[in-house]
């Protein structure tokens, strides 16, 4: 028995050398991060000085360049956040649940800066700060999803029955938008809604600017996703090895 | 055929505990249904009820009144299996977790609708509202089990954490969003009617009928440790 014991322990030790000894980020990551960095930087004297300035909204349209890729990068989030959950229960691979969960922090992130440019957009151009409008409320009931996925997770700590609690949260959770959507806009509409890729609707330096934008948030997503998915490994390693000592002691 | 009727015996033999269970003890019915009574009296003096507000004030503190109660007793039967560690064997017996899944659904459905036909004449009296007609029923019925649904599957979940009381009306409230909106509105719709009300009553079936497979299928997740 206390052979035993020791056995597992040198082999969760060496597992976590190892681990150690490969959490070295990739050059990708570095690749990543560095091209979000150019495109980000490009984007944002381009909304400043570039784009036209709008007829109807003026200068406060600006925000729209950064409101619109945030959400996007937001609501995406969520989708590889159910997507990995349900490889997880799928492959029982926890590489996969690393990966739900490190979406599911940079989308939370998203989600807040979304709600607040948001907010600050709706002050000046509809004199309220919020509306119970279908895509406000649809971000607001995502915000809460991701903040209860993230609760759920870190008052379970890192066990299996951890994942599976916040995978089916995710899969029930992707299910549920489109229809909170679709109860809401049934409910009342008031957003503006979406111009990209109505002809004429937009002009073409208001497109590249927004595309340049959505390329650069795009990039940061991947960039911090490679980060947190090896923060979460390392996390869970160092737990691991956590436990064998206090199993020791 | 007969794997399908080992299956229905199983939801009844676990239904059957249940409310044999709760028949004896009484205590989710009775707390249930004294919150859903204080709820409506609560509201009452919040909202201060008059003639001209009633039918904007009324349907929403009604379904106030059930999801509060409803979240109140689903915790509550679930952390009962688990405190007395009735659940561990349910799970050692050779049976589908989707019989399980069903079995607590049905059980709480029931609970809930005992509460609610408790509370529904209560509630016309205190608020002096003519709802009490056949058509609230598939409106309550449905709703209910909307909730229920997705009540059942996320009291599991929170009963395996430390925070169970909390955690169950954040998971729950923000999923149940669509069912909230079309009940009160398809309730004050019988208050007012109104011409090209959306299809409220459709919307809740969609709700259940998607929420209902999507549970059943993920609840062997989070009851296995």
């Amino acid at each position: 028995m206390a052979l035993a014991n020791k056995e597992t322990t040198n082999v969760v030790q060496r597992r976590g050398t190892l681990a150690a000894r490969k959490a070295r980020l990739p050059l990708v990551s570095l690749v990543l991060g560095g091209l979000a960095f150019v495109a980000i930087m490009t984007a944002i004297p381009m909304a400043f000085l570039y784009a036209q300035t709008d007829v109807v909204q003026g200068p406060a349209q600006r925000i729209f360049y950064f409101h619109v890729p945030i959400a996007s990068v937001g609501m995406f989030a969520f989708v590889v956040m159910a997507f990995t959950s349900i490889m997880y229960l799928w492959k029982r691979d926890e590489r996969w649940d690393w990966a739900a969960r490190a979406s599911a922090e940079i989308g939370t992130v998203f989600i807040t800066l979304t709600l607040i440019t948001g907010s600050i957009w709706g002050r000046t151009t509809w004199g309220t700060w919020w509306s119970w409008d279908p895509k406000l409320t649809a971000s607001l009931v995502l915000w809460f999803m991701y903040i209860s996925y993230l609760m759920v997770r870190s008052y379970m700590g890192r066990t299996s029955a951890s994942a599976n609690a916040g995978a089916v949260i995710a899969i029930i959770g992707v299910f549920d938008v489109p229809i909170i959507y679709e109860a809401v806009n049934l409910w009342r509409g008031l957003h503006p809604a979406a111009q990209v890729g109505v002809p004429g609707a937009l002009p073409s330096d208001v497109v590249l600017t927004l595309m340049v934008a959505l390329a650069g948030f795009a990039l940061l997503y991947s960039f911090l996703m490679l980060q947190l998915y090896q923060f979460q490994k390392l996390q869970t390693f160092a737990q691991r090895l956590r436990a064998t000592v206090e199993y020791d002691m | 055929m007969s794997a399908n009727r080992v299956f229905f015996e199983q939801v009844w033999a676990i239904l059957a505990k249940d409310v044999r269970y709760e028949l004896r003890s009484k205590q989710t019915w009775t707390s249930m249904g004294m919150f859903a009574l204080l709820v409506l009296v609560i509201f009452n003096f919040a909202f201060d009820l008059r003639v001209e507000n009633k039918a904007a004030v009324a349907p929403g503190a009604l379904w106030v009144a059930f999801i509060f109660a409803s979240l109140l007793g689903l915790g509550r039967t679930i952390a009962a299996e688990r405190e007395q560690g009735s659940m561990d064997r349910l799970l050692l017996c050779p049976v589908d977790r989707k019989a399980i899944y069903l079995a607590k659904l049905l059980g709480n459905l029931l609970f809930i609708s005992v509460v609610e036909v408790v509370a529904l004449p209560v509630y016309a009296a205190l608020f002096d509202v003519p709802l009490l007609t056949g058509k609230l029923v598939p409106i309550v019925v449905l709703g209910t089990f909307g909730i229920t649904i997705i009540g059942t599957l996320f009291a599991t979940l929170a009963a395996a954490t430390r925070a169970r009381e909390l955690l169950l009306p954040i998971l729950v409230f923000p999923l149940i969003v669509p069912v909230v909106i079309a009940a009160v509105r398809a309730t004050e719709a019988l208050l007012v009617p109104t011409a090209n009300e959306p299809p409220w009553l459709g919307l809740i079936i969609a709700f259940d009928l998607i929420f209902l497979s999507v549970s059943t299928l993920t609840f062997q997740y989070v009851i296995e440790e």
